[in-house]
Formats: structure tokens, C-alpha cells, sequence
């Protein structure tokens, strides 16, 4: 079989994002002009959602993702585009962008769910991992744990019942004043901090469920800041982003162990921006260890919204022969497992 | 906010989904309730209650991130959450007109971000905290 040479477009949040990717793990160039320097302008905690700027940039960033491949038009097989979750405004630069192309070159359309494609990063990170394995999604819009039964198979075993895990960071940190993205500043802080210090909730639910809620803990943080500053104690920033942190890592690990013990599985990935903590991936692979598991995560750049990861899923339907035609549109309500192509 | 307000007094978040609950039953098509109330206070909680009593059997999650998210039941709720919303432009890249001038009821969080393009017959919601009472407790105040 000759090489397969699929172009990735990704629009569905704050990043435009275009990749050529060969044969489905071999990464030729991957794009990613962030919009977080644009949020950090704001004050720092309000993130710009503006689908103008993914207009002015999506040509730029896929004529770069071409030219540094240094693959034409031409020899692409495919292109694969992210349809949703997401701002519909958001996904239909990169849909419209993906149906033109695809038209303009005459070669297959493919659509792609955002999870799958943050799934489908660790394909590019560790090329021997194949299915079946559960994979652990976190980020500031997802917390789900999926098993992956096969290339493009997902079953989702346990999600957030309120927030997701990335958002509790961005509310606990816009709360102490840290900044935006909240995540990685927390766990710079929580480096520095003692977890045992302060006691926060870890919900579990009674019916067995692998669900998580992380509100209760978020609120938790709020009451602490909110009655030590009225008795006037010092507040240690340290203390509570350790004792946080700890909170929602030991939930998240628990019940994505629990996952794999239920289905037999003894194969981890950690999958979204989340999976970039620093004590997330730390305390996975001690107790993978421990346990006899394999514990697989993408590198920091393969975490964060990115189109190698939207091209590297889209190989996987390619060879299946799912695509989508030029009727395509964004759904922003995507659901994982779902499919909306006529 | 204007008089006439009608109180409810939530002193946990149990209480705070079933004030939602109650209030959901007596929506109609089209209804748009705007939530004021700092992070915290139970916003989404008041909302589940909601989705609850029109039917909607999906989880009902925070859309802080997604800024609106959209469930089945009875009647279809639209769920936005405009905290990220810097310029008003951009929410109209969401849909929302499409939403809120549609057959649904939509809630929006952090309503008072937006309140410049809200119609005038729009339910405002504000849950206040009063530590006095308790860290749980909540005064829900509904203005029409």
C-alpha cells in the first residue's frame, strides 16, 4: 500500500490548527497558532472567542502546515476536520475551509470528533499502542473516561456530572487571583505547597458509577478562601493549590483504574490539556506500576488543541472508508460515539 | 433589579436544585431566565433543577466552556453560560438569536455580562449569598 498523506484542520476552540500526517502516526508538520497571547491581554481570565480570527488565520496556518510537509495539494489522500463539540462559529471556519479543499482537490472529506482526536494523540506519541485500552480525557471541556474497543470503537464509562476537571483549575485559579490558563499555574504552585494541609471533598457516587462531579470541590476551595479571609487568617496560595490539586487528581486516577479493572483492560492513556499536570501524570504511572498496567500520555504539545491529532484519527476512518460528504456542517453538541454524517 | 420581586431561601444546594425545579414547571415556550449570582452559588445546581422539570434526562453541565449547551425534553433547554463573552459580537457567533427567540427556554448565566441585547420581558434570577446565614445558604430573588 502506498503512503497515506492526510491533511488535519482543527478550529473548535481557541486554536487554528493544520497538519499533514503520514500513514497516521508520522507527524510532517503541525501548526498550531495559538490565540492564548489574545486572552492574556484581557486581564488574563477571560479568553476571546472570536471566530474572525480563526477566518484570518486558517489559510495562513495550512499553507505553513503544507509547505513545511513539503507535500502538494495534490498528493493529499484526505482531509480531516474537526465538526464538533465546539463554538459552532468556531467550527465552521474549519469545516468550510475543510469542504473547500477537499472540493478543490477532489479527494475525500473525513469528520472528526474533537475527543477522538485528543484520543487519537497517543497514536502519535507511542506508535506500538493499539486498542484496546481506556483512555482518560481531561481538559477545560471534557472529563471522560472512554474505552477504546477498537480504532474509532468508544464507550463511555464514567463523565462529569457538573464541571469539567480543566474548568475547576480555571475557576479555583481566576479565585486566588493566579491568572489564565489556570491549570499549569496551579501546578506550579502546588509543587511548592503541602496536599495534606487542607482537607477538600472527593465525591464518588454510591450507585458504582465512574462519574465525577468536581463542583463540590470547587466550592469547597470558594468557602475556605472566603472564611479564612473573615477571620483574617493568611491564606497560603501553595497550601491550597496542593491540597486542590490533590483533590481532583486522586478522583480522576481512582476511577480510571477502576475502568480498567472492570473491563480487564491494563492499558491507561491520559488524553486533553489536562493530562499535561505534572501530579496527574506522576501519580498514573506510579500506580500503573504498581498495578502491572501499561500507562501511555501524549508530550505537552500533543496535549493542547492541535491538528496532527485531528489528521491521525481521521487515518483511522480513512481506512475504514467513513466520510463525510460536502453537506457536512458543525455540531457543536457532538456527542463521542455519535455520528452526524449523511 | 426592578420590585415585585418574588424570594426563595435555598440553605443547601438540594434546595437550590428543587427552587429551580419548581420554577421549571411553570416555564412556557420561549421563556428566558438570566442567572446573576457569583461563581459558586449554584447557578448550574438551579439549572439541573430546571432541565429537571422540563424533562430533560441527559447530565446538565456546566457550560462555561462550551458557552451553551443544548438538551431535549418537554422543551428543548438552551444552557448558556456568556462569563467568557468579552465583546458582544461574539455571542452572537454562539447562535444566540437562533436560541433565544426560539420555542426552547434558555438560561443564561452571568446574564448581566449581556443585558444590553436581552429583550425586555426576560426573568432575572439572582442568587446572593449571606455568610451571616451560613456558607450554604442562598436568597433567590426572581423578577419579571
Amino acid at each position: 500500500m502506498s503512503d497515506i498523506y492526510i491533511l488535519g484542520i482543527e478550529t473548535s476552540c481557541d486554536e487554528t490548527s493544520a497538519s499533514i500526517v503520514k500513514n497516521g502516526r508520522e507527524v510532517l508538520s503541525n501548526v498550531i497558532s495559538s490565540q492564548i497571547d489574545i486572552h492574556k491581554e484581557y486581564g488574563g481570565v477571560v479568553p476571546e472567542i472570536a471566530s474572525r480570527k480563526h477566518v484570518e488565520l486558517v489559510i495562513p496556518v495550512i499553507d505553513d502546515a503544507l509547505k513545511l510537509s513539503g507535500i502538494e495539494p495534490s498528493s493529499l489522500d484526505a482531509i480531516a476536520v474537526t465538526y464538533g463539540p465546539g463554538l459552532v462559529g468556531a467550527l465552521l471556519v474549519g469545516v468550510s475551509a475543510a469542504k473547500s479543499i477537499s472540493y478543490g482537490i477532489n479527494k475525500p472529506l473525513i469528520a472528526v470528533h474533537h475527543i477522538e482526536g485528543h484520543i487519537a494523540a497517543n497514536y502519535i506519541q507511542s506508535p506500538q499502542l493499539k486498542p484496546p485500552f481506556i483512555c482518560l480525557v481531561v481538559s477545560g471541556g471534557h472529563s471522560h473516561i472512554v474505552l477504546v474497543s477498537d480504532y474509532g470503537e468508544y464507550e463511555i464509562m464514567g463523565r462529569t456530572r457538573d464541571d469539567a476537571a480543566g474548568e475547576a483549575f480555571d475557576k479555583v485559579a481566576r479565585a486566588l487571583g493566579l491568572g489564565y490558563p489556570g491549570g499549569p499555574l496551579i501546578d506550579k504552585y502546588a509543587l511548592q505547597g503541602n496536599p495534606l494541609s487542607i482537607s477538600f471533598p472527593r465525591v464518588t457516587f454510591k450507585d458504582g458509577s465512574l462519574d465525577f462531579s468536581f463542583s463540590g470541590v470547587k466550592t469547597s476551595v470558594l468557602n475556605y478562601l472566603n472564611s479564612s479571609s473573615q477571620k483574617g487568617e493568611e491564606i497560603n496560595i501553595y497550601n491550597v493549590c496542593a491540597a486542590f490539586q490533590s483533590a481532583v487528581v486522586d478522583i480522576l486516577v481512582e476511577n480510571t483504574v477502576k475502568a480498567a479493572q472492570k473491563t480487564g483492560i491494563n492499558k491507561i492513556c491520559l488524553a486533553g490539556g489536562v493530562a499535561a499536570n505534572s501530579q496527574l501524570r506522576t501519580t498514573f504511572s506510579e500506580i500503573a506500576k504498581h498495578n502491572g498496567m501499561e500507562f501511555y500520555y501524549p508530550s505537552m504539545s500533543l496535549c493542547t488543541d492541535n491538528a496532527a491529532m485531528i489528521a491521525c484519527a481521521g487515518y483511522y476512518d480513512f481506512l475504514k472508508g467513513n466520510f463525510a460528504d460536502l453537506t457536512l456542517n458543525a455540531v457543536p453538541n457532538l456527542k463521542l460515539g455519535e455520528r452526524f454524517i449523511t | 433589579m426592578r420590585d415585585n420581586a418574588l424570594c426563595y431561601e435555598s440553605f443547601c444546594e438540594e434546595d437550590t436544585y428543587e427552587i429551580g425545579k419548581s420554577i421549571g414547571n411553570g416555564l412556557k415556550a420561549g421563556d428566558i431566565l438570566c442567572l446573576t449570582g457569583e461563581i459558586g452559588t449554584g447557578k448550574t445546581a438551579f439549572t439541573k433543577g430546571i432541565a429537571n422539570a422540563l424533562g430533560v434526562i441527559d447530565y446538565v453541565i456546566s457550560p462555561t466552556f462550551t458557552i451553551v449547551n443544548e438538551y431535549f425534553g418537554r422543551h428543548n433547554l438552551y444552557h448558556f453560560d456568556v462569563y467568557r463573552i468579552n465583546d458582544i459580537d461574539e455571542i452572537f457567533e454562539t447562535g444566540f438569536e437562533d436560541y433565544i427567540y426560539g420555542q426552547g427556554i434558555t438560561v443564561i448565566e452571568w446574564a448581566e455580562m449581556i443585558s444590553e441585547i436581552l429583550p425586555p420581558e426576560c426573568i432575572w434570577v439572582r442568587i446572593e449569598k449571606n455568610l451571616a446565614l451560613g456558607e450554604a445558604y442562598r436568597k433567590i430573588s426572581l423578577n419579571k
